[in-house]
């Protein structure tokens, strides 16, 4: 499983509520939500935003609320993978829990720039800067989350556990 | 293996004899809760893994957030959860008229107590730790699979230890406490971790410093916060559960990441400027600035809208109006709140000095309704965040404060706090 896209880069604590204002929240409809997405920190991130693409972020990426719609948002509007140096805990278990790969890994948020050219391999956890010719080496997901991120998330996760059961 | 309060609590639901920090577990959930805005995303995720929730007195389903409906969205959403609640037959369902924000009504209810596993579909879920439970706040797909299954994965945190002595001065209260703590910590001071609470400084805070503690724990990047269980926790839970409850105290060799000494006596008034919680200043840096001249103050939400805080409100309001520039809304958190604040003569005292008193709701703590603001308009407000945008248009700003403070910030027109009147 690989990825390839332009950086958008944010900085420091990019909270739930830049990422997807609580004004929509009215709504969980995922196409509603992505036409809002960073809308209160950049406001053209969605009309510049492309398939593929991967946000690079600070410290504590998605502090603040528990809303699923943040990630969800995200994840709609093509965005491959979000790139931090840590991520706030609630938004890291709402992006496992639907299947989106976040990747926490200092050196890489620290050295990407904006417009940079990133190639990821989620197996190894290799972060690739085409741009600057580098490679960073993410923290790969402890094996229990790698079964669930295969299963592409908790639901199929909870429904494999309740066969087992059976 | 020693173990810290939190960890006693996983191990106990966990099945096991002892964890440590970094270990994943599958732990069993004394209660599941949700809200009108995550319970309606909820609700088709829980429908993919099944049919019935898995304990339907376990089961919580709390419209707080933009209700009354602010609109018909919202509406359809409040909707979806009552019909949720009326197929599944939960017992903690509460209607508009016998609802309240959900992290005052469910301690008021005796709904959660000391030594249980909580989790809920709100990042403030982290509140009831001031009843030594272990509280923590997760999304949408999570709830729903507590919902089925009542159980759910955690990791294990690490801690930090905090060692409370000494006692508040008059009008400081638990917020001044705990925005101080994330003003010394950091916006991810305790990522991941807990927030332990412990020694003599505790017995002096009311049960509503506690949970005004725990509730901002998130604003620290903190997994949960909890406080160690003493006689007025134990009155508490007496007085509002019939519940059995278990009791956790930390090992005396716990391993802490970190730990901090705090004199309650040192504690100033404190106001965590924007955009961010950890933005702290203490009244007397305030004072050293040009004054800041607001437009709104908001004395409520799950951080500061108890019985404590409506009084504190109502003694420093009392005989003074609100500056003529200046609108106030005071919303209690919970119908039984509000009552009191009736009969206790807190609610004239509001109306009295220009405030305006409403319905409990989270109302415009996340820019809802009831109080959203314009551009570059300036807020003191009694809730937990101050991110941009926060609380309506994305050029207006929340400073976060106390009650005390947000009552004499209404009466002068600047941020101020009681010495001021």
């Amino acid at each position: 499983m690989k990825a390839l896209g332009k950086v958008f880069k944010y900085g420091d604590n990019v909270n739930t509520d830049v990422i997807i204002p609580a004004r929509y929240l009215n709504s969980f409809d995922p196409r509603e939500l992505a036409a809002h997405c960073m809308e209160d920190i950049d406001k053209d991130f969605v009309n510049k935003v492309q398939p593929g693409d991967i946000i690079v972020g600070g410290k504590n990426f998605g502090c603040g609320s528990s809303r699923e719609h943040a990630p969800l948002a995200i994840k709609t509007c093509g965005v491959s993978c979000v790139i931090a140096k840590s991520f706030a805990r609630i938004f890291y278990r709402n992006s496992i829990n639907i299947g989106f790969p976040i990747l926490e890994c200092e050196e890489a948020a620290e050295d990407i720039d904006e417009g940079n050219e990133i190639e990821i391999d989620y197996t190894t956890g290799i972060i690739y800067n085409k741009t600057k010719n580098k490679h960073y080496q993410a923290q790969p997901f402890p094996p229990f989350l790698q079964k669930m991120i295969e299963l592409d998330g908790l639901v199929n996760y909870v429904n494999s556990k309740k066969k087992e059961a059976q | 293996m020693a173990m810290t309060m939190t960890q006693k609590i996983l191990a106990a639901h966990a099945g096991l004899k002892e964890v440590t920090a970094g270990q994943l577990i599958e732990a069993k959930l004394d209660i599941v809760m949700a809200n009108d805005i995550t319970g309606p995303m909820a609700k088709p995720i829980f429908e993919e893994m099944g049919s019935k929730v898995f304990d339907k007195d376990k089961v919580v389903i709390v419209p707080d957030h933009f209700t009354p409906a602010k609109d018909i969205k919202s509406a359809e959403n409040a909707k979806a959860m009552k019909e949720f609640a009326c197929e599944q037959c939960l017992t903690h369902y509460y209607e508009i008229g016998r609802v309240g924000i959900e992290h005052a009504l469910l301690p008021e209810k005796g709904i959660v107590v000391a030594g249980e596993c909580i989790i809920g579909a709100d990042s403030h879920t982290c509140t009831y730790g001031a009843l030594g439970a272990f509280s923590t706040g997760v999304g949408s797909t999570d709830i729903a699979a507590g919902m089925a299954i009542g159980e759910l994965w955690f990791k294990v945190p690490s801690a930090i230890k905090f060692n409370l002595v000494g006692k508040l001065s008059p009008h400081v209260s638990g917020k001044d406490v705990i925005l101080h703590i994330i003003g010394m910590i950091g916006v991810d001071g305790a990522l991941y971790k807990s927030m332990e609470f412990v020694g003599e400084g505790v017995s002096s805070l009311t049960m509503d410093d506690r949970f005004t503690i725990c509730n901002m724990a998130i604003e620290a990047g903190g997994k949960n916060g909890i406080f160690i269980v003493d006689d007025l926790a134990r009155a508490y839970m007496q007085e509002h559960s019939v519940k059995t409850y278990t009791e956790y105290t930390p090992d005396e060799d716990a391993v802490y990441d970190e730990e901090y000494t705090i004199d309650l006596s040192a504690i100033r008034p404190t106001i965590a400027f924007p955009h961010l919680p950890g933005n702290a200043k203490t009244i007397d840096e305030v004072r050293a600035m040009e004054p800041i001249k607001i437009d709104q103050v908001v004395i409520g939400s799950c951080t500061n809208g108890r019985m404590n805080d409506m009084r504190e409100a109502a003694a420093i309001l009392k005989g003074h109006k609100v500056a003529d520039h200046v609108r106030v809304m005071v919303i209690p958190a919970t119908q039984k709140i509000y009552l009191q604040c009736i009969t206790e003569g807190l609610a004239e005292i509001f109306i009295e000095s220009g405030c305006t008193f409403n319905t409990p709701s989270c109302g415009p703590c996340m820019g809802g309704h009831m109080g959203v603001l314009a551009a570059g308009e300036k807020c003191v407000s009694t809730t937990n965040r101050n991110f941009v945008g926060r609380m309506g248009h994305v050029d207006s700003k929340v400073y976060l404060a106390s009650p005390a403070v947000a009552a004499a910030s209404a009466i002068k027109g600047v941020i101020a706090c009681v010495e001021d009147i």
